[in-house]
């Protein structure tokens, strides 16, 4: 009885130790998304709010905005179904936040290391349409409904895209854990995914993008069509929630690119002579955090350089070119790892 | 090997509270002074004047459709990825009838015009 107790409590402060960064990770994503987009357009973001009278860059930005979207009211739409109204944030974030538990941060530093790891994160992420699709019919709102039906046709769409590159990293990792996953990839940079699986990558970052909802295909909620799409009748805490949901999903959608493409935690200058080893004391959560911080840039970065696709192209680069272009490459892998030919499967 | 699956439930937990928590402090902390004009369905200045819940294109429930028979087929593929390279040239072959039969299907629905949005 005290042994479980025991061991709650210890999960719960690993819990924590999880949690605390990455929402702090994704507070200050929301700030550096309005000051990079902003330095992109020749513009300067928010500076003004700091800390003790110090404007300090407006690092306090996101704290400002967590207090005031608290003191607003939640407004209930007189026609929604309140139940559903209020689920579908917690359905939004649960599964985003709940998919970290098998996430590794190093080799060990894990809080489930579970064999169908890939597995559970694939069921998570899958999980998330559900938010969106609830909270288009519940808003009982026009706007709320088509955007709704455009998300989740969309993300699904792109769910078998991204699923056929996962069975690419499975094929050629031969496991479901990921920090076997990433371990399979050590012996330099040459040896990480992103070269011997360069469609898959390319396909599973596109579909990433996609996925989360992100400009350039943020038809969902495309502000000059239908104002907001599935979120429009959400206001307060309520859309705070599913704001932390989408950053929580873009850290959570870099992070698994990395460690599934990027070997993880591995050093760039492995297996470089004299430079690896010079870097050799450089503990492997940097290396794991400074890609991640990468991909989350891209992320960005795609917001402020690309226009955004019509639904139409939308649905033809998922079906028509990635989940082609996918199926062929696995058909390729499949040949080079049984017919283990070299460099990489020999 | 089941006690690794003891921390995901109590991260699913925590996960749905990270949810409920904000929601009940907003509720708690902002004020409630609803009205008319602002528990209405959002519509562009004007009054709603059909349901909300219409009619909507078939191609979305096409979609669906065409999502479950592929995202099976990827759970097909989980298994037979991991073990790939002990099976040889005997698992590869398998898997290629299998993929051959979704890959006539794929272009069966493509040639039927069911990946077609203008």
């Amino acid at each position: 009885m005290y042994e479980l107790a025991y061991d709650l409590i210890i999960i719960l402060l690993k819990i924590f130790a999880i949690l605390i960064p990455l929402m702090t990770a994704v507070a200050y994503l929301t700030y550096a998304e309005r000051r990079l987009i902003g330095f992109m357009q020749v513009r300067i973001g928010p500076n003004r709010v700091g800390f003790f009278g110090f404007r300090m860059f407006g690092l306090g930005q996101p704290i400002a905005d967590a207090v005031k979207l608290m003191f607003k009211e939640i407004v209930m739409p007189a026609e929604a179904n309140r139940y559903l109204f209020v689920i579908a944030p917690i359905l939004a974030i649960a599964p985003a936040l709940a998919a970290w538990a098998v996430v590794p941060f190093g080799d060990g530093l894990v809080l489930a290391d579970i064999n169908a790891g890939l597995l559970y994160i694939l069921a998570l992420t899958s999980l998330g349409v559900y938010g969106v699709i609830i909270a288009g019919w519940a808003s009982n709102s026009k706007y709320a409904f088509l955007g709704a039906m455009r998300s989740a046709a969309q993300i699904v769409s792109y769910e078998i895209a991204m699923g056929f590159a996962l069975v690419g990293v499975l094929m050629a990792a031969h496991s479901l854990n990921l920090r076997e996953i990433v371990l399979q990839q050590s012996g330099g940079f040459w040896h990480w995914y992103w070269l011997p699986l360069l469609p898959l990558f390319m396909v599973y970052l596109i579909s990433g993008v996609a996925e989360t909802n992100r400009a350039p295909f943020d038809v969902a909620e495309g502000e000059s069509e239908i104002v907001a799409g599935f979120h429009v009748e959400y206001s307060g805490m309520l859309f705070a929630v599913f704001f932390l949901a989408e950053y929580a999903n873009i850290i959570l959608i870099s992070m698994l690119t990395v460690l599934m493409f990027w070997g993880g935690w591995l050093s760039p200058f492995e297996g470089i002579p004299l430079l690896g080893a010079a870097t050799a004391w450089i503990p492997g959560i940097f290396w794991l955090v400074m890609k991640t911080f990468f991909f989350m840039f891209c992320f960005l970065w795609f917001r402020a350089t690309f226009p955004r696709y019509r639904y139409d192209q939308i649905m033809r680069l998922g079906w028509k070119v990635l989940i082609p272009v996918t199926i062929v490459w696995l058909v390729v892998l499949a040949v080079a790892i049984v017919a283990k030919l070299p460099p990489w499967f020999g | 090997m089941l006690e690794n699956y003891l921390p995901i439930l109590v991260f699913i937990g925590i996960g749905i509270a990270f949810g409920i928590g904000p929601i009940v402090i907003g509720a708690i902390m902002g004020p409630h002074r609803p009205d008319e004009a602002k528990t209405s369905p959002y519509e562009c200045g004007f009054e709603a004047f059909e349901d909300s819940r219409m009619t909507f294109d078939v191609r979305y429930y096409l979609v669906a459709i065409l999502f479950i028979i592929f995202d099976l087929e990827i759970a097909f593929l989980f298994p037979w990825a991991i073990v790939m390279n002990e099976m040889g040239w005997f698992g590869f072959t398998s898997m290629m009838i299998f993929l051959g039969i979704l890959v006539i299907g794929f272009i069966y629905e493509w040639k039927k015009g069911a990946l077609e949005w203008e």
